[in-house]
């Protein structure tokens, strides 16, 4: 099991396999609106998403835009494993205000933090396991663990996990493609290496 | 592999504070089911299964009302399986979709009460309750959570990370989600109809439930094991469920196939059972496709309504108390079979021999669980 590459997306940057490939000043919605311009993300459905599900979906797009084997993936051998601390509270309030003058689908539906798994999963025809979990912060042990007793039982042979948390309008992710087939590139998927990766400070 | 068995099991509901309760007023054809008029929560008069606010006054002022509901059925579930929460090998997961949504409501919402109203806050909070040392896994997946919980535990146990897993789950029906799915046109303003001709829509419900899982097998004879649960996404649509229902029927195939179970050994379905039409549909064509259309179905929601992240729980519970009673559950609300595909709906209560039952749940975000639980022969 490999973790073939890792895209980050905090605070003004975006950064893959430790290259900075997005830099800006704006922050929270038009921060995320212009890495969507410049990575030429191309994905329409984004202009509709709340800031959790735009953050994973331009992370999903850096972490796989240069992968050429997409198609040979079965959908039911592909999954995702996300977790964050707030789950879904800045589509939460923002429901909740719009709701006062009329109560909104488009704004509810965004109101759960799988709804991010769902886009992403929609997008590249992920089928296979999904989870969300909350914790207080990434949890490197729990993430590998479950990950990894996915692959163990065959049940999943690539899943995109990690972290994506969205609070006060300040995106935070940090998703890892992780294989089952062994990879020339990357590292070890190991809970050591995720919290490498995940703590590793890319500057402002 | 390791057995996962049931040590103990709750319900707190509208119908009852233990799973005996539950399964008694389930018998006797109770549903908490009623139209409320609450301007607090609707302006309109709404079609729900609410706890008894009298539950909430009683509670402990350091619980919010989410937290007091889950209390109170992990209490029971702990007592009833002697198990001692502060035991190194012993875990607990919390399930639940919307959490504290609750007190957003109350309140102008800050920076510090987004802080508060965090799972990770109710989570910790309950850890000190009852004594637990390990950190508790949080899992919040829309309507599979509670299903998706036992999962996780059962996992858990089966790798020996833990002998012992208390899976509590809780949701309770605010302002907030009641608007969020009239939003949808989603909610009947009558007694929901799961898999008939004339369902329109659902019910919500305020619920929670509990198991304890082990590796330790229980006292009693012929203890009930969880043998086997899967989990896979539609990827078709966030709010919508899929066309075909192949997307269902590989999260059952796989909970078969880990429980080493085939069709025939299936006595009967507790189904997610929503109501809508789509739902409702999809399920039966995943039932089909499982070669599952003889087996009898129930739904619970004409009970309970829809418990969200209790609801998988819950119903597994129910499901147990049938292998235990040796009755299947009929589905109130039921009148007219109308799915898109045939379905062996269970419309009267069955007195039957039954060893195992396979659950399904399905949710926002294109997510859908399943789990096989059996009843073990001597």
């Amino acid at each position: 099991m490999q973790i073939t590459s890792a895209v980050i997306v905090r605070e003004g940057s975006v950064v893959k396999d430790a290259s900075v490939v997005f830099r800006s000043t704006e922050t929270g919605s038009a921060f995320l609106n212009a890495a969507y311009e410049a990575l030429e993300v191309l994905y329409p459905r984004f202009y509709k998403m709340d800031l959790l599900s735009k953050t994973g979906t331009i992370a999903a797009d850096v972490l796989l835009k240069q992968r050429t084997d997409l198609e040979q993936w079965r959908p039911e051998d592909t999954g995702m494993v996300l977790s964050n601390r707030n789950a879904s509270i800045e589509a939460d309030v923002q429901y909740l205000e719009a709701s006062k003058a009329y109560p909104s689908p488009a704004l509810f539906v965004y109101t759960l933090p799988n709804i991010v798994i769902g886009e992403i999963s929609i997008r590249y025809k992920f089928k296979g396991e999904n989870a969300f979990f909350i914790s207080e912060t990434f949890d490197a042990d729990w993430m590998h663990w479950y990950v990894a007793d996915l692959m163990q039982r065959n049940l999943l042979k690539v899943c995109i996990c990690g972290w994506i948390d969205v609070v006060d309008e300040r995106p935070e992710a940090c998703l890892f493609l992780v294989e089952q087939a062994p990879s020339a590139t990357g590292h070890h998927f190991t809970a050591e290496n995720l919290r490498s990766i995940y703590n590793k400070d890319y500057g402002k | 592999m390791k057995k996962v068995f049931v040590l103990s099991r709750n319900i707190v509901s509208p119908l009852g504070n233990t799973a005996k309760e539950n399964m008694e007023a389930l018998c006797a054809g109770k549903t908490a089911v009623t139209v409320h008029n609450d301007a607090a929560r609707s302006p309109v008069p709404f079609c729900a299964a609410l706890m008894d606010p009298a539950f909430f006054q009683q509670a402990p002022a350091a619980f919010t009302p989410f937290e007091a509901l889950t209390v109170a059925s992990m209490e029971d579930a702990i007592r009833q399986a002697e198990i001692d929460p502060s035991d190194p090998d012993t875990a607990w997961i919390l399930s639940t979709t919307k959490g504290n949504i609750g007190q957003l409501e109350q309140q102008p919402v800050t920076r510090a009460l987004k802080n508060e109203v965090a799972l990770t806050v109710s989570a910790q909070k309950l850890s000190a309750h009852f004594g637990f040392v390990n950190r508790p896994v949080i899992v919040s997946h829309a309507c599979i959570s509670g299903t998706l919980a036992i999962i996780t535990a059962r996992r858990m146990l089966e790798a020996g990370k833990y002998k012992t897993v208390v899976v509590a789950g809780a949701d309770l029906i605010t302002r907030f989600i009641l608007s969020g799915f009239q939003s949808f046109h989603a909610v009947s303003d009558v007694l929901c109809k799961p898999f008939d001709a004339d369902r329109n829509g659902i019910n919500l419900g305020e619920a929670a439930a509990t198991v304890v899982l082990s590796t330790q097998p229980p006292a009693a004879a012929n203890p009930i094991v969880i043998s086997g649960g899967g989990v896979s996404n539609d990827a078709n649509h966030i709010s919508g469920p899929s066309r075909t229902g192949e997307e269902l029927f590989m999260a059952i195939d796989r909970a078969m196939k880990e429980a080493g179970t085939d069709a025939a050994a299936i006595d009967f379905i507790s189904a997610h059972g929503t109501a809508t039409v789509y739902n409702d549909d999809m399920e039966s064509r995943a039932i089909n496709l499982a070669g599952l259309q003889s087996v009898p179905v129930n739904s619970l929601k004409g009970y309970y309504g829809h418990t969200l992240g209790a609801a998988g729980l819950l119903e597994t519970v129910i499901g147990i108390e049938s292998l235990s009673n040796q009755v299947i559950i009929p589905t109130m609300g039921f009148e007219t079979p109308g799915t898109v595909e045939p379905i062996h709906v269970c419309s009267k209560l069955t007195k039957t021999p039954a060893h195992a039952f396979l659950k399904t749940a399905s949710g926002f975000g294109g997510c859908n669980a399943a789990i096989v639980v059996q009843k073990t022969q001597d």
